[in-house]
């Protein structure tokens, strides 16, 4: 037994025992201990393994720079992997577990790693793991990944609820400690709005918003700042902060020196050494050496006295002698000095401190190299930010002399990543010498501590070893976040069903009445096919309409009203086709290209008045069109008057198409039936006001009834009830798709990518010839007018029962899909669009995309799939004439 | 998280806005008029200057006007915003 706890002081509470477990194995720790106290008061050392050899680690630090002592927290859905022990406040009944160690903590086979050390040096995945390349994704990634992962997430989804807050202020200040409190107290006496965040509890200031274990991990432009705040059970929230001014309290960390066997368990900060004793009241050892190139030392030394603690020997680099390595297994048992060795279970490193300045690195602050102080103290930012105490670099007569390394084996700079003083050296050789790629090269600063006390050893060793002096050197970019955060944290409410807002029409209770499958279309729900089985059910909904009579609801599809003295003039320079030419109640096509020349958007617009129009868009693209309408008014034609407004949720369309929709027309609105092709007309329709259009996107005789909102429901029931003789069948997206293909109709976003122009899909009469639109010049260029763009036609399966993948490659060569690696390229001449089994045509068919495709009608191709090539033969893109 | 001053609204979040990228580009009056080389300058080749900017926005999330600010790319400050057609 050498760690114990101290007969008195502290800031514990001995009265209350905590019962907790680690590895399987029950402690007791005191109220006020951290996991990393409380393990440490129960003498147990060993509780990390490392990330590549393996080795063992104890707890380094007593805060948040820890690098050793990463545990995973809580169990199932609750599980909090990648920990700080020493941030892990204890709480009765906590259970952690260590990490990267199999098949236990004890005896873990993948030290055997340590062995072939030599292997795993700077750069080793790059280097040792390149050949043979077959290889890589068989068999060494999967054993790198099992070797060297840091914890497992959790498998099961986080039971937890997490908010999140805003908060304005006049002065945020991050850090309690004395700086901190007292720019707070100062601030509050001034009147001014004041929250002070500390990841610990500084204790209640007047006047001040305390936010107790709260960690502020992002500083982002015009004094935007973000924290995680945990209660003493874990449960965590995420505040947003918006100040007039940030106040930097956030002290500096102690960095570790770097000499052989600098990792063993019982290596610690000097600092943590005495925080252990002052504040947990454990003594994490019984005979010390200090280690250190600075005066603190010496002060810590004398401290380490004060709780009973013998020190044997403080090692002062500036008088010349040095620690070469530590002895011992998974425990200090004491250190080399020069020829000597001076035994011991606590070595206790003092290296210098290194102000906290990521925060004030992130809000774009620079950082300047003090050679007196050595290390990075903040020098300058655009942001209202001030910096002070320690992480101001106020060290008040702190003598220090760099000590970068003591040149030996296994001598670790970044304890978390386990990058040993030799990798820098043989990175830097290797010509890696500027600091970020360094970094990436060695992942040096890349792991859970991201650098906390590796960063300053790691440069100053470059620096060295390049011949350059640090501050030429350089430092790696600090980014956010500043410690680890939850996922969960981030998402807060936004899950599932709030993730974003759900859309559903006037009759979406009726569809899911009728059992409804729906699909996601944007932010809408849209009935897919109305049963349990989609292939029956939609052979079913697409025979019935082509035969007698369908209905859809298509209530989502875009409609935005236009009116003004210029509509006609801008729509005309909005479509490809010519919209000032329409006569007053009647009905067009347009098709829409951004300036680059590829089709965007499309939909049928009416002329209502004069100056007034109905436009229709896709239901996913309505809001875009909407944005592009607007941004083209307000930036390139001010001077026309034209005023758009959204009314898709004002209406409810039902799409009625069949044979017979003529006759239920007839009935529930005489006269409308006669309605001709591509017009529009004001009435009732089942004495409901109602807009109707005669337009089809099935190719059958089709009505679409537009009636306020609030009547959606009654119309749909007024028409399956009239319907009901003609064996009326409402049908969903995907027999609308269906049908449409079947006449070659296209769909924005499913034959188009953005890459293909209203040539490209054979509709050359939707575009006017003799005006200026958005994306004319464009359909002009050499690489548009290019014969062997990709062109859409038809394909007809050789095997009428073969539904062909969407999304399928097309090749002129009868080949299967390739398996693994090394198969011999083959040209892409295009691929599956829209592919379907139909009733109608007693077959299957699709739409592609092919490159010069409508020179190769007639041709024979292959779709590679699993294990062979289906062959297909390439027809005019129209199925039902 | 900037915050951007809306010429109409005042200052607000980024996350209400949308940048439409470099301004002052004008539509050409007569693209029919302009030979492939300049056509492909106007559509696809924008300036990306390190240091101040002037660019698009758009308050998306707002009133939905556009409006143009000069930003700096590096420090991100923006130093002012101003309504179309203004110089």
């Amino acid at each position: 037994m050498t760690a114990f706890r101290l007969a008195e002081g502290g800031r514990i509470d001995r009265a209350r025992a905590l019962e907790f477990s680690f590895d399987g194995r029950k402690f007791q720790g005191l109220q006020g201990d951290t996991l990393a106290s409380a393990l440490l008061a129960n003498d147990c050392f060993l509780v990390g393994r490392s990330f590549k050899y393996h080795r063992p680690r104890g707890v380094m630090s007593a805060g948040v720079e820890e690098t050793n002592a990463l545990v995973a927290v809580g169990e199932g859905g609750r599980l909090d992997t990648n920990s700080r022990a020493t941030m892990v406040e204890l709480y009765s009944g906590l259970v952690a577990r260590s990490l990267n160690r199999w098949p236990s903590l004890g005896l873990d086979l993948g030290a055997i790693n340590g062995w072939f050390a030599p292997l795993l040096v700077a750069g080793f995945y790059y280097k040792t793991f390149m050949w043979p390349r077959r290889l890589w994704q068989s068999l060494y990634e999967p054993l790198i990944r099992r070797a060297a992962g840091i914890g497992a997430a959790p498998t099961q989804p986080d039971p937890d609820r997490y908010d999140k807050v805003h908060r304005h202020c006049d002065v945020l200040i991050v850090g309690g400690g004395r700086s901190g409190r007292a720019a707070a107290s100062e601030a509050a006496a001034a009147g001014k709005r004041v929250v002070l965040c500390d990841e610990g509890d500084p204790g209640a200031i007047a006047k001040v918003e305390v936010l107790a274990r709260t960690t502020v991990f992002g500083y982002y432009d015009d004094n935007f700042l973000c924290a995680v705040e945990s209660d003493a059970r874990r449960q965590k929230r995420l505040w947003h902060f918006r100040a007039k001014e940030v106040v930097l309290a956030t002290g500096a960390h102690e960095r570790p020196l770097v000499f052989g066997g600098n990792d063993k368990p019982g290596v610690m900060l000097a600092g943590a050494v005495e925080t252990y004793l002052r504040r947990y009241a454990v003594a994490p050892g019984k005979r010390a050496v200090v280690f250190t190139n600075n005066d603190s030392g010496h002060e810590r030394a004398r401290a380490f006295r004060e709780f009973g603690i013998e020190v044997a020997a403080v090692i002062d680099s500036r008088e010349g002698t040095v620690i070469t390595r530590t002895l011992g297994g998974r425990r200090v048992t004491g250190v080399e000095v020069g020829g000597s060795r001076i035994a011991c279970d606590l070595v206790a490193m003092a290296g210098g401190f290194s102000p906290v300045v990521h925060l004030y690195s992130q809000a774009q602050g620079k950082l300047r190299w003090d050679e007196k102080k050595l290390c990075f103290v903040p020098d300058g930012c655009r942001q209202a930010v001030r910096v002070v105490g320690r992480a101001n670099g106020e060290f008040p007569d702190h003598r220090i002399a760099p000590l970068w390394e003591v040149e030996e084996d296994k001598a670790f700079v970044d304890f978390a990543s386990d990058v040993v003083a030799r990798d820098v050296h043989l990175a830097a050789r290797e010509g890696f010498s500027s600091v970020e790629h360094f970094k990436r090269y060695t992942t040096t600063g890349m792991a859970a501590d991201q650098g906390k006390t590796s960063n300053i050893n790691a440069l100053a060793i470059l620096a060295g070893a390049t011949g350059r002096g640090i501050a030429e050197t350089g430092t790696t970019t600090f980014r956010a976040p500043y410690t680890p955060v939850s996922y969960g944290v981030l998402a807060g409410r936004d899950l599932g069903d709030f993730l974003e807002p759900i859309r559903v029409t006037p009759m979406h209770d009726w569809h899911a009445a009728h059992g409804a499958a729906f699909e996601n279309v944007g932010q809408w729900k849209r009935p897919w096919y109305y049963g349990r089985e989609m292939h029956d059910a939609v052979q079913a909904e697409a025979r019935s309409v082509r035969k007698s009579l369908g209905v859809l609801d298509a209530s989502t599809l875009g409609k935005i009203d236009i009116q003004g003295r210029d509509a006609a003039r801008f729509l005309d320079r909005i479509y490809t086709g010519t919209f000032s030419t329409l006569a007053v109640g009647r009905a067009r096509y347009g098709l829409m290209c951004r300036e680059d020349g590829m089709v965007f958007d499309d939909g049928v617009t009416a002329r209502l008045g004069e100056n007034h129009f109905h436009m229709t868009t896709t239901t996913g693209g309505a809001a875009r069109v909407l944005d592009w309408l607007e941004e083209y008014l307000q930036t390139e034609w001010p001077e026309l008057e034209v005023y758009c407004a959204s009314v898709t949720e004002q209406w409810a369309t039902i799409a009625v198409a069949g044979p017979k929709a003529g006759e239920l027309m007839a009935e529930l609105a005489p006269g409308m039936e006669d309605l001709p092709f591509m017009t529009c007309r004001d009435g009732r329709v089942a004495g409901i006001e109602a807009r109707v259009f005669r337009i089809s996107f099935t190719g059958e005789l089709s009505f679409e009834i537009n009636v306020p909102s609030d009547q959606g429901l009654a119309l749909w029931q007024a028409v399956i009830a009239a319907g009901a003789r003609h064996g009326i069948t409402p049908y969903g997206t995907e027999t609308m798709h269906l049908l449409r293909a079947e006449k070659g109709f296209i769909i924005v976003s499913q034959e188009t990518d953005g890459t293909v122009t209203p040539y490209d899909l054979g509709l050359d009469w939707a575009v006017a010839k003799n005006k200026d639109f958005i994306g004319r010049r464009s359909l002009t260029r050499p690489d548009t007018r290019r014969e062997d763009r990709k062109q859409l036609v038809g394909l007809l399966p050789a095997d009428p029962r073969e539904v062909l993948p969407e999304g399928a490659q097309i090749t002129e060569v009868e080949v299967a899909l390739p398996r693994g690696h090394g198969s011999k390229p083959v040209p892409m001449l295009g691929h599956v669009t829209s592919s379907y089994l139909s009733p109608n045509l007693g077959r299957s068919f699709a739409l592609a995309l092919l490159r010069s495709g409508r020179s190769r009608r007639g041709a024979e191709l292959y779709v590679p799939l699993e294990g062979r090539a289906a062959k297909v033969r390439v027809v005019e893109p129209v199925f039902i004439k | 998280m900037l915050i951007l001053r809306c010429p109409w609204c005042g200052p607000r979040d980024e996350t209400e806005f949308r940048c439409g990228g470099e301004a002052h580009i004008a539509r050409p009056s007569d693209p029919q008029a302009l030979d492939d080389a300049a056509w492909a300058e106007y559509i696809f080749i924008r300036n990306n200057p390190k240091g101040w900017f002037r660019e698009r926005w758009v308050h998306s999330a707002g009133c939905r006007r556009w409006f143009n600010a000069e930003r700096h790319t590096v420090t991100h400050e923006i130093r002012r915003t101003y309504k179309p057609g203004e110089p």
